[in-house]
């Protein structure tokens, strides 16, 4: 909201310079978030002397004017009557934003150049004055800037309020906080009426309100006046709302808009000729009513908003806007003026449903004063006979069928000292209430009855009351101390810290973090290639996203790490190890329900498996890298019982067949890493391979054990013995490692596979395979006769189990 | 006149020291040492001395003559030496063998430090689900349907009670509901609002704080606070509390830092305020404790939240939010 200081000074002197001002409304809890000079378009508009004049050439009614700007003298064209020679005059100079929103240029007036333009009150917005340019005094300086000279200035002050104080939507509200801060007095308008005598009829001979719904209406007052004459508005109370951004449309309306910025109640007034049976109703819509609202739009109605109707038809949305049939005219004579208390969740629900927020809207659901109604009614009634000269019709309409309780709240001064780590006194407290119009009584030493006013809604409880205290103390005055917190070591969170862990791991493997966002695009699943039936298509949807490709909630980590992917290679970076930690969402299928959250971990690799060396052949990362890397992983977090199995071509997705593993601790399946598959790559518009991984991070920091515990270092030697067998190619390796594993012979220590070879001389359809069994006894050195017999059995077995062949 | 013995000697040292060859070093012995050379010139010179000076001036000379020979051999395997190693060397100015090393994302590095602050001051770690009910975003933090504090986050729906949550804060009621006080919490995790410009992200994080306890004050709310804002950035920070508004916080503050980047003289990144706001806190709010059925007369708390892209950009030097969530690697790799 904006509010001037002049304004603020109509109601209350201002002992501080703006920018304190500013900096105590901000510690007040009015942030005030820019300072800016109403006149500062005037910058560019300085005192000139009119030294020589002509008319122009080839227009009569135009002159050529030489004029004295102090540092030179320029030609300017004008058209004013009273321009002649010896003048001062303002004379806007090139660039200028004129209040009307044109910028002057240097331009070229029918043939003659001119450079800057002597202005008119009206074009400055300085006055109504439009006769002429604007004379002035011959004691200023050629020059000089007209806002200095004049002593134009008027700071602005931008309050970004918080919902909790629609008692400083006005101009009153903000000058009563800084009366609270300033520890001086307010100074409301005086309010003296000079209504219509008795016997020309009183309101109540013309007209009646009835409210049907109490719940949503509880209070609406209403005047009238007769008479009146639509004109615009007089100079003065145009630029009091230009001044906070409102524009002038005529003298009733500008009126209503100047009561609702100087008291904070919005009224509205309607031609009251235009009122069938000259009377109000207000009563809920219907359903699937239709109204045409101000703005000449037709609005589609519910029952839950609220109508004003005069005796035949709906004449406004209650609180929101009026209506296109009741709006006042030019030939409006005769008007009744509303100002209403209306329930504010239902204005607040009305606007939202219809999309329309007014400055009226705006009030209504943050809560206007429900005893405030009267005087802002006199107030404006006040203006209208100032100003459109018409007859106040004697008596107000004031139906209150449901009157808004007091509130009184019993306040501890002691508990309030506790609350805030404070030692105020009760004399302290009763003072800074007061200060803000609360009312206080003592019931004893330690509490006290307390009364807010009715226009600060935001207070009903003890606790609202302490922030009242801690607001006008000053939060920076209250003494900072440290809780006492006692000496218990709070728990560690397994998954926290898991998850740090796996992230350094990866860290430590040359993979570096990505954080992607939660919303993927739509079409993400037919992008991975996803089946019909696969689960990662139970997606949830974003009912508002923020753009199409943020309008579901993955269910993958993978599209974010394609699209970072391509994301770094239009940005040059093609060598990528990434990584992702984060939640993925599966719709459960119940409706209006959260979805299942998993945690995922998903890498991706692509280009080279080392930065170009002077040492390294430039090689590419393959299959066999990616599942180093997942390997390692498990290792380090000790995860054991591990099993990577080929995925079966028709369980794969994103990935490519015949290059998928899946991941198998024990026989729980925790996830896959392969390939990514080349329809997909394309899919993202990507060239090079990537290879992935992807993996329930909720699984695998499950299976990290607890503990773990240190084995005794062996204390005899090892005697290592290899094994070359030729097998059928599509014998995979982890089968033959295993069934040495399941010999359980306790001599054998542990295997390595150190080589795999096809091709000349092996046959064809055959491989190689080389192992190396490392043999350790845990008594006693062992002989080489023992190892080689068992060497040599473990041999025959394999022979055996897989069809095998030594090599020649 | 000629050159005494002392004169030689120094000559000769120096032309050893300059010479840079084995070469240069035999014809220098020869020069001096060999039958012609200085040397043997000088001694010769010795027998034309009266009687009495030849034995001393022999002497001498010898001296000097063992001393040259000494020098030269020396000088030798100095060189020899030199040139082996040379022969037998590698460019120790390559660079070294690649070791990969990646790195955490930034928003990761924060939030452990922010946490690691708080866990050192006695605060456990909590998460709560990103995807949240009506409920626990709003309702059980006292923002009923249709209060225009709803205005102040812009929701992200999923369905009528379904909310992308749009701040950590539902991890408060979700922890109350099943810990008794005392409880000492910091909840860090994903936040969404649909608001996307150079300020904002849809997608941001956050870390929540909420203790409660017996006799917990806004003083006390004050000091953790300042420890952490010391912690993080330094203890020369200087905060300021002003009053603000949270549904589920009263009295609410808002908490300003000194402008870290320009000591509080004022810059394009307080906007010329000198103050930065970083921090929204409070004293918990009584209908959040009666939600989760806490007794209000027993216990009073604190909470407080604020952004970590923000602390990040401050601790960093960030300029642009969006350049978290773009991933570019040079970015990342900077930390």
């Amino acid at each position: 909201m904006k509010v001037s200081v002049s304004w603020l000074k109509d109601y209350i002197s201002i002992d501080k310079n703006i920018d304190d001002l500013a900096d105590a409304l901000t510690m007040a809890g009015l942030e005030v978030e820019s300072v800016s000079d109403r006149y500062s378009y005037l910058n560019s508009v300085v005192i000139g002397r009119i030294v020589e004049i002509k008319t122009h050439p080839d227009a009569d009614k135009l002159k050529l004017c030489h004029v004295d700007i102090g540092n030179r003298v320029i030609p300017v064209v004008c058209g004013a009557p009273n321009a002649k020679n010896g003048i001062l005059a303002p004379c806007a100079l090139p660039g200028t934003v004129f209040p009307n929103g044109t910028i002057l240029k240097k331009r070229s007036i029918i043939g003659e150049v001119s450079e800057g333009m002597l202005c008119s009150a009206v074009e400055l917005g300085l006055g109504a004055n439009s006769d002429g340019i604007m004379e002035l005094k011959k004691n200023f300086a050629v020059g000089d800037k007209l806002h200095q000279a004049l002593n134009l200035s008027d700071p602005v002050l931008e309050i970004d309020l918080t919902p909790n104080r629609p008692d400083c939507l006005s101009v009153i509200g903000t000058a009563r906080e800084i009366a609270a801060f300033q520890k001086t007095k307010l100074t409301y308008p005086v309010i003296s009426l000079p209504e219509s005598p008795d016997s020309t009829g009183g309101v109540s001979d013309f007209s009646s309100v009835t409210i049907i719904d109490p719940d949503l209406c509880p209070r609406y007052s209403a005047r009238l006046v007769f008479d009146i004459k639509i004109e615009p508005s007089p100079f003065w109370l145009q630029d009091r709302l230009i001044s906070v951004g409102l524009k002038p449309i005529n003298n009733i309306v500008d009126i209503t808009n100047f009561v609702m910025m100087e008291t904070g109640q919005p009224l509205h007034a309607f031609d009251f000729d235009r009122l069938a049976e000259n009377r109000i109703v207000v009563r809920a819509a219907e359903e699937g009513e239709k109204f045409t609202t101000l703005d000449q739009k037709e609005r589609l109605l519910t029952t839950r908003m609220l109508l004003i109707c005069d005796g035949e038809k709906p004449v406004a949305l209650a609180g929101v806007m009026g209506g296109l049939n009741s709006e006042i005219e030019q030939s409006t004579t005769r008007i009744l003026l509303e100002s209403a208390y209306f329930d504010p969740v239902c204005i607040r629900r009305t606007s939202k449903k219809t999309g329309l927020a007014t400055d009226a809207s705006h009030r209504f659901e943050r809560g206007t004063d429900p005893n405030g109604t009267i005087t802002a009614l006199n107030r404006a009634v006040q203006l209208i006979a100032e100003i459109c000269g018409g007859k106040i019709i004697h008596g107000i309409i004031d139906e209150y069928p449901k009157p808004v309780p007091e509130r009184v709240i019993t306040f501890s001064v002691d508990s309030t000292n506790r609350r805030l780590g404070t030692k105020l006194s009760q004399n302290d407290i009763k003072q800074y209430l007061c200060s803000i119009e609360f009312k206080v009584e003592k019931i004893d030493d330690d509490n006290l009855r307390v009364i807010p006013p009715s226009f600060r809604v935001d207070i009903s409880t003890f606790e609202d009351l302490t922030e009242e205290i801690a607001r006008l103390y000053g939060y920076n005055n209250i003494e900072t101390t440290f809780p006492l917190i006692p000496a218990e070591a709070a728990e560690p969170s397994k998954k926290i810290d898991s998850r740090y862990h796996i992230k350094r791991l990866l860290v430590g493997f040359g993979f570096t973090e990505t954080i992607t966002y939660s919303f993927i695009n739509k079409l993400s699943c037919d992008r991975l290639e996803l089946k019909s039936d696969d689960p990662k298509r139970r997606l949830m949807n974003v009912l508002n996203p923020i753009a199409e490709d943020q309008s579901v909630l993955r269910t993958s980590l993978i599209p974010g790490l394609l699209e970072t992917m391509h994301y770094n290679i239009t940005m040059q970076n093609k060598d990528l190890k990434l990584f992702e930690i984060g939640n993925v969402f599966f719709n459960t299928g119940k409706e209006d329900s959260r979805p299942d959250e998993v945690e995922m971990l998903a890498g991706l690799w692509t280009g080279k498996r080392m930065e170009d060396s002077w040492l390294f052949r430039e090689e590419h990362c393959d299959f066999y890298d990616i599942k180093g890397a997942v390997e390692e992983l498990l290792r380090n977090l000790c995860i054991t019982n591990i099993k990577f199995t080929r995925m079966l071509p028709e369980n794969c997705c994103y990935t490519k067949p015949g290059y998928t593993a899946q991941l198998f601790v024990g026989n729980k399946s925790i996830g896959i890493l392969g390939e990514v598959l080349p329809q997909v790559l394309k899919n993202y518009d990507l060239k090079q391979r990537a290879y992935i991984f992807e993996l329930n991070a909720d699984n695998i920091i499950e299976l990290i054990p607890d503990i773990k515990s240190a084995k005794p270092l062996p204390k005899f030697p090892s005697i290592s013995r290899d094994v070359t067998l030729i097998v059928d190619k599509d014998i995979e390796a982890f089968n033959i490692i295993k069934s040495v594993e399941v010999l359980n012979e306790n001599l054998v220590e542990s295997l390595h596979l150190f080589d795999v070879y096809e091709g000349s001389p092996i046959p064809a359809g055959k491989k190689s395979i080389s192992l190396r069994i490392t043999y350790r006894s845990a008594f006693e050195t062992l002989e080489d006769e023992t190892i080689n017999s068992l060497h040599k059995d473990i041999t025959g077995r394999l022979i055996k189990e897989f069809d095998a062949i030594l090599p020649a | 006149m000629n050159k005494t013995i002392e004169q030689i000697k120094e000559d000769a040292l120096k032309e050893i020291e300059a010479a840079s060859d084995s070469k240069k070093i035999n014809d220098l012995s020869v020069r001096y040492l060999g039958r012609k050379g200085a040397v043997t010139q000088f001694l010769r010179t010795i027998a034309s001395l009266p009687k009495e000076k030849r034995a001393e001036a022999g002497k001498k000379a010898n001296k000097t003559k063992k001393s040259l020979d000494k020098a030269f051999k020396e000088a030798l395997i100095q060189i020899e030496t030199r040139s082996a190693a040379i022969e037998d060397s590698i460019d120790v100015s390559l660079p070294g063998r690649i070791v990969n090393h990646g790195s955490l994302h930034p928003i990761t590095q924060i939030t452990r430090q922010i946490c690691d602050i708080f866990s050192r001051l006695g605060f456990a770690i909590a998460e709560g689900p990103e995807v949240e009910t009506d409920y626990y975003n709003f309702e059980a933090l006292n923002i009923p349907k249709n209060h225009p504090a709803r205005d102040m986050q812009d929701t992200f729906y999923i369905s009528q009670n379904i909310v992308l949550r749009t701040h950590t804060s539902p991890t408060q009621p979700r922890i109350m509901e099943k810990q008794k006080p005392p409880l000492r919490i910091i909840a860090p995790g994903k936040v969404y609002r649909c608001d996307s410009d150079l300020t904002h992200t849809p997608m941001f994080q956050q870390v929540e704080g909420l203790l409660v306890d017996r006799r917990v004050s806004f003083g006390d709310l004050k000091g953790i606070l300042t420890t952490f804002i010391h912690q993080i950035f330094d203890d020369q920070t200087s905060l300021r509390f002003r009053p603000s508004f949270f549904p589920f916080t009263e009295p609410s503050a808002e908490v300003d830092i000194r402008c870290v980047m320009c000591r509080g003289k004022g810059c394009r990144v307080c906007s010329q305020t000198g103050w930065l706001e970083i921090i929204g806190a409070g004293m918990v709010h009584p209908a959040v404790f009666e939600n989760v059925g806490y007794d209000t007369s027993v216990f009073t708390g604190f909470a407080f939240g604020m952004g970590i892209e923000r602390i990040a950009m401050l601790k960093y030097g960030i300029d642009d939010i969006r350049k978290y969530y773009e991933n570019d690697l040079r970015f990342l790799r900077q930390f």
